[in-house]
């Protein structure tokens, strides 16, 4: 049954000694072993995901800048008007892209959480689509969608960063929220709460680590927007980012690209520290949390109407650019044909893309939910050590990719690492920009486990390996599967750093995707859109399995016995 | 459901890594016994057929929409060295860039796919070209030799960037098409012109290097002007230029002039589904080309530079500059390489392009798009 | 005025949990509801509060139907068997809940939580964390905030389940003694026959209650 407890909470049994204040007292001192056991053991933990960052994020970065950075680059670069406005620019539209971002994506993530519909898990999966989608493919749906005043303009690529990013909000709030104890939103229904206030009033103030960890990495991907802003903003509106590509690849002046990368990282530092201290006072210490999701049913006609019309709004805002992608996939030049475009890609070797896509992903999605979740461990039991990891592991998403895939190839390209043209790279290069998302997942969830449960555990004999995998995995399984659905979404549809990295043999879906748009004909078009609906229906399909709920937990020790219920574990019965 | 997920990750990661060792490219370091072979690549055009022990793989460099010829397996059978196109650019840009960035320990041996606009750049760069003087030399346009006194790259192919019109667009008007530059200025063509930006696209600026040479450093402004005044569009690659705002780029688009590549109208002639049309429905405009050359070159650092120099002279050659117009679309620079009729009717080449000298460009061009940016833009 | 639940019905999973159940509570009354684990004790307090739907049946409140009515609406308290108290919210937070919900004037809310926190004993508490809370105060702070916003009915759900014997026998005595102060109408749910007797004027059985027996 949904409303099934965490198992662990089935344990504690009546071990309370005698008096309340004795019991205390014994509590605070076994917490206090445990909380210095778990310091040290999570520091070490600690050094994996830092070495694996500094190795391959923070050598390339420093090997890039050395190569180009020259103090008298600064002072013309900072005294130029135009790169003025460009890093404004940059900034607003960022800012303005997250909080749209953020402010239409927390309902529907509360209703996908909590709400029982037809087609909400589909829905769900649907919504991660853009953002699997690479950026050329979006602007040519987007431009053939939007108005023609819109066209090349900042409107648009507002809108295009909203439709590519909600799945973000959704899916990280929506995880958080959907193991949120429902009986607090229950409690404050018999408070006079209805649905949008006891949303207001309590589950939005207990995510607001979810919302903020997840409005930082949408702010992260706004802030180094390049296919977007070049193809739905154009020449007229070019960001940071590009400006920095043009410089590395195309005019080769170096110094300049180094001096935009400086200011591009400082103004992320800046904007991460902001974060951090924002997140620092937003916590809210441990909530319960449950390892199977509850749902409700709504309570009102209105309330359904309101969960009707969210779920049919939602997925007519995904479905639209998407039917564009496929109507287009169906024109080819012979008018008798609509499948012309994919009996083509069937022949060239659809299934070797796929395949290389596949593997990459697969190796992306292990290295990333690998340091994520160790990260995210080092940082749920050192605050402030693990801030500076926390933030270190946005740096990536805040660097410019041509400044990660030319650091990565002029960095390895000697022994004792030689990974020049090894498919090992893109694995790498993809983890580095996945690895957040699954610290963004799960750390809130981590943060969330009333530290009592781990004290039941250890008084009871747990070490703390055992604690870990009896008490914090198994609410950690579907923080874990989002972050893991994300790296391979990101992975899947990845072009950027790769397309700086040398490739032999068969190319990925995204990259086979560019080289059909560098063609002309429509039947490239075509291809390039059958292409991309099949990387979707990829993704949807991913999601869709990794999206169950986790069965039946295990046997163990552990959940044995069914005993009373205390205030420690947040259990219920459920008659 | 609970171990199963990393298992099923860990076991696609194990065969992943079992499957991409028969893929990895090859070391240029070694010489030992190495099979080539590259699964699915039909994607790049052509599989080299696996080589015998004891011989040598060179790693071809080039950019992404770079297709390698089926006749490179002549190559390999004559001499028994096999070719790997190595994917190393979006576009020629990042592709010699990122060439410079590696100089001394680069990751092909041969480099093909530097252009005219480029030329300076790569050229003098210090240690990037082991210059050879290609036995076939003699037998390439000497226009294009002229260019690389030095021999640190050879001319492989050229072609010309060229406005490209709707021609059924116009005919169905009843509109006379443009023809020249002067042509695009006027008022009956206002807003039809769709241009890329010169910073970010190398069709862009092979464009705006039209421009300057045929107006002149101070009078290149001046008719930027009146084109903006005449409603040009400006977007930021190609791609988005012919898909997006072409007319005949199928997805929609509505303007009927467009910057693009003398061989863009045969191209859905012999590619593409059957039955193909016979006749294009686009045209260039010769009076507004721009003459593009690409060369290539052996990459200092490489261990192999007898066999690069092979390569080289191959690329020279006949066989694999005729296999040249229909695999990438462009031109031979080999004088008696023929050519297919579909290029000789629809796709020819400018009389007279318009060209400006590499030193020049090298010099000028961040001012050069400063001024359109300037002009155009703001 | 009288609460009155008529032939509820509640199935999960094909089983039935209750099955025609009737309840009548007169204002002021504090009936004591009796049963094992697993009757549907709870379940007929949730359906009561309004936080489930039951097949058949209805709940009155005098003449008005409230059956239609969501949770929010229906004026009807409920102390959690876990307390449920709000993590983001101190002690005072937690207790003016309802209130704030009500549009009540900040010092109208200020006072009412002194008054309840005179009321059960935990004066000056108003800052503390819910963290820094022991299980007796935590009870307390649970029943004074659903006391807040006066509620027509109060439901308890084996408000004291977990506590050792003598802060259990304090707080029942103390909890019967607010009560009563107060006037709520309530319902006690509990499994401990002692403290049923202790707390309410009527003790009813679920069997009781029942038209038929319940499968369990």
């Amino acid at each position: 049954m949904d409303e099934d407890r965490s198992a662990i909470g089935s344990v504690v049994g009546p071990v309370s000694p005698a008096t309340a204040s004795e019991a205390k007292a014994a509590d605070t001192e076994a917490a206090a072993i445990t909380r210095s056991q778990r310091h040290a053991a999570t520091l070490w933990i600690a050094v994996v995901p830092t070495i694996f960052l500094a190795v391959f994020f923070g050598w390339p970065l420093v090997t890039m800048l050395h190569r180009g950075l020259a103090w008298s680059a600064f002072s013309s670069v900072l005294g130029d008007s135009g790169i003025r406005s460009v890093v404004w620019f940059t900034a607003w539209q960022a800012v303005v892209s997250t909080v749209a971002t953020v402010v239409l994506g927390v309902w529907p993530a509360y209703v996908l959480a909590r709400y029982r519909f037809t087609g909400r898990r589909v829905l769900g999966a649907l919504l991660a689509v853009p953002f699997v989608l690479p950026t050329v493919v979006v602007g040519l749906a987007f431009l053939a969608l939007l108005p023609d005043t819109w066209r090349r303009s900042v409107p648009a690529i507002l809108v295009a960063h909203v439709w590519m990013n909600v799945a973000v909000i959704v899916r990280t709030v929506g995880s958080f929220v959907s193991q949120l104890d429902p009986g607090l939103e229950d409690a404050a229904a018999t408070l006079g709460a209805s649905r949008w206030k006891t949303l207001r009033h309590v589950v939005l103030p207990l995510a607001k680590g979810a919302i903020l960890g997840s409005a930082a990495i949408v702010f992260l991907f706004c802030f180094t927007s390049f296919g977007i802003v070049r193809i739905l903003g154009g020449p007229a509106h070019p960001t940071l980012e590009v400006e920095i590509w043009r410089r590395t690849t195309q005019s080769l002046d170096l110094s300049t690209a180094a001096a935009l990368s400086v200011i591009q990282l400082v103004l992320i530092l800046g904007a991460l520290s902001i974060w951090t201290w924002r997140q620092r006072r937003a916590a809210n210490g441990p909530v319960s949390m449950r390892t199977k999701t509850a749902f409700r049913t709504a309570s009102s006609p209105a309330e359904s109407l309101a969960v009707a019309v969210t779920a049919v709004v939602a997925a007519a805002f995904v479905l639209v650019p998407v039917g564009r992608l496929v109507a287009q996939s169906m024109q080819s030049s012979r008018p008798g044909n609509p499948l012309a475009a994919w009996q083509a890609i069937v022949h060239s070797d659809l299934g070797a893309s796929l395949w290389a896509s596949a593997r990459i992903a697969a190796g992306a999605v292990l290295v990333a939910t690998v340091m994520g979740a160790l990260a995210s461990i080092a940082i749920a039991g050192n605050p402030r050590a693990g801030a500076l990891l926390d933030a270190g592991l946005m740096l990536p998403l805040g660097t410019s990719a041509v400044t990660i895939g030319f650091g990565l190839l002029i960095t390895f390209d000697h022994s004792p690492i030689d990974l020049r043209g090894s498919w090992v790279m893109l694995p790498l290069g993809h983890a580095l920009v996945a690895a957040p998302f699954v610290v963004r997942a799960v750390l809130p969830t981590l943060r969330g486990i009333d530290p009592d449960l781990r004290h039941a555990a250890s008084t009871l004999g747990a070490g703390p390996w055992q604690v870990w995998r009896n008490v914090d995995l198994p609410v950690l399984r579907r923080a874990l599967i989002v972050g893991a659905g994300f790296a391979a979404a990101i992975s899947l549809g990845e072009f950027g750093a790769s397309s700086f990295l040398a490739r032999s043999g068969t190319e990925t879906v995204p990259l086979a995707i560019a080289r059909l748009l560098g063609r002309p004909s429509k039947l490239n078009l075509a291809e390039a859109s059958a292409l991309a609906t099949v990387l979707m229906v990829v993704i949807v399909v991913i999601l869709l399995v990794l999206d169950r709920q986790p069965g039946a937990m295990g046997q163990s020790d552990f959940h044995r016995r069914r005993a009373r219920p205390s205030r420690l574990a947040g259990t219920e019965r459920s008659r | 459901m609970k171990h199963r997920t990393p298992l099923l990750l860990a076991a696609i990661v194990v065969l992943a890594a079992c499957g991409s060792s028969s893929s990895r490219s090859t070391s240029s370091a070694t010489t030992t016994a190495v099979a080539v072979t590259t699964p699915g690549s039909t994607l790049t055009g052509s599989s080299a057929p696996s080589v015998a022990a004891g011989s040598v793989t060179l790693k071809l460099l080039s950019y992404d929409a770079y297709v390698l010829p089926d006749s490179i397996k002549q190559f390999t059978a004559a001499t028994g060295i096999g070719v790997e196109f190595v994917k190393a650019g979006a576009d020629a840009g990042t592709l010699v860039n990122s060439a410079i960035l590696t100089a001394g320990k680069p990751q092909g041996d041969v480099l093909f796919g530097i252009d005219n606009t480029l030329l300076s750049r790569g050229v003098t760069s210090k240690g990037l070209f082991i210059p050879y003087l290609s036995k076939e030399s003699a037998n390439l346009d000497q226009r294009a030799t002229a260019l690389v006194p030095g021999h640190e790259v050879t001319p492989i192919d050229t072609s010309d960037v060229c406005v490209n019109i709707d021609t059924a667009y116009f005919t169905a008007k009843g509109l006379t098409p443009p023809a020249t530059f002067d042509d695009l200025v006027k008022p009956e063509y206002k807003g039809m012109l769709v241009v890329e930006n010169p910073g970010t696209s190398s069709t862009g600026l092979a464009f705006m290097l039209a421009t300057v040479a045929k107006y002149g450093l101070d009078g290149f402004a001046a008719y930027w002007k009146q084109l903006r005044g005449n409603g040009v569009v400006a977007v930021d690659s190609w791609d988005d230029a012919y898909f997006n705002e072409f007319s005949q780029g199928g997805s929609g688009g509505k303007l009927p002039i467009v910057v693009s590549y003398a061989t863009s109208p045969p191209y859905p002639l012999v590619t593409g589904d059957e039955p193909r049309p016979t006749v294009p429905t686009t045209a260039n405009l010769p009076d507004t080309c721009f003459r593009q050359i690409e060369f290539a070159g052996i990459l200092d650092g490489s261990k192999h530079v007898a066999e690069d120099q092979q390569l080289i002279d191959f690329l020279a050659g006949r066989p694999y500059q005729e296999s040249l117009p229909l695999s990438n679309f462009v031109y031979p620079i080999r004088a008696d390489a023929t050519v297919p009729d579909v290029f000789t009717k629809y796709a020819t080449l400018s009389p007279k392009p318009w060209s400006v000298s590499p030193g020049d460009i090298a010099k000028n061009r961040d001012a050069w798009i400063e001024t359109w940016t300037k002009t155009v833009l703001r | 005025m009288t609460l009155r639940a008529i032939g509820i019905t509640v199935r999960f999973d094909q089983r039935l949990i209750l099955d025609d159940v009737d309840l009548s509570v007169d204002d002021g009354e504090i009936v004591a509801l009796l049963g094992p684990s697993g009757s549907g004790k709870s379940t007929l307090l949730r359906v009561i509060a309004g936080l489930l739907r039951s097949e058949s049946g209805m709940i009155r409140w005098d003449e008005q139907d409230l059956t239609a009515l969501p949770p929010h609406r229906r004026q009807i308290g409920l102390v959690f068997q876990d307390e449920q108290l709000f993590p983001h919210l101190d002690v005072a937070g937690n207790i003016g809940f309802g209130l704030r919900m009500a549009h009540v004037p900040r010092r109208r809310i200020a006072e009412r939580t002194d008054e309840l926190l005179h009321l059960v004993q935990l004066e000056g508490f108003g800052h503390r964390s819910i963290h820094e809370l022991s299980g007796g105060e935590a009870k307390r702070v649970a029943l004074a905030r659903a006391l807040a916003p006066s509620p027509r009915v109060l439901l308890l759900d084996e408000p004291l389940t977990g506590l050792d014997r003598e802060l259990h026998d304090q707080l029942v005595v103390e909890l019967a003694a607010i009560l009563r102060s107060v006037g709520t109408t309530a319902v006690h749910v509990t499994h401990d026959v002692d403290e049923a007797k202790a707390m309410a004027d009527r003790v009813l059985t679920m069997a009781d209650l029942c038209r038929e027996r319940p499968s369990a």
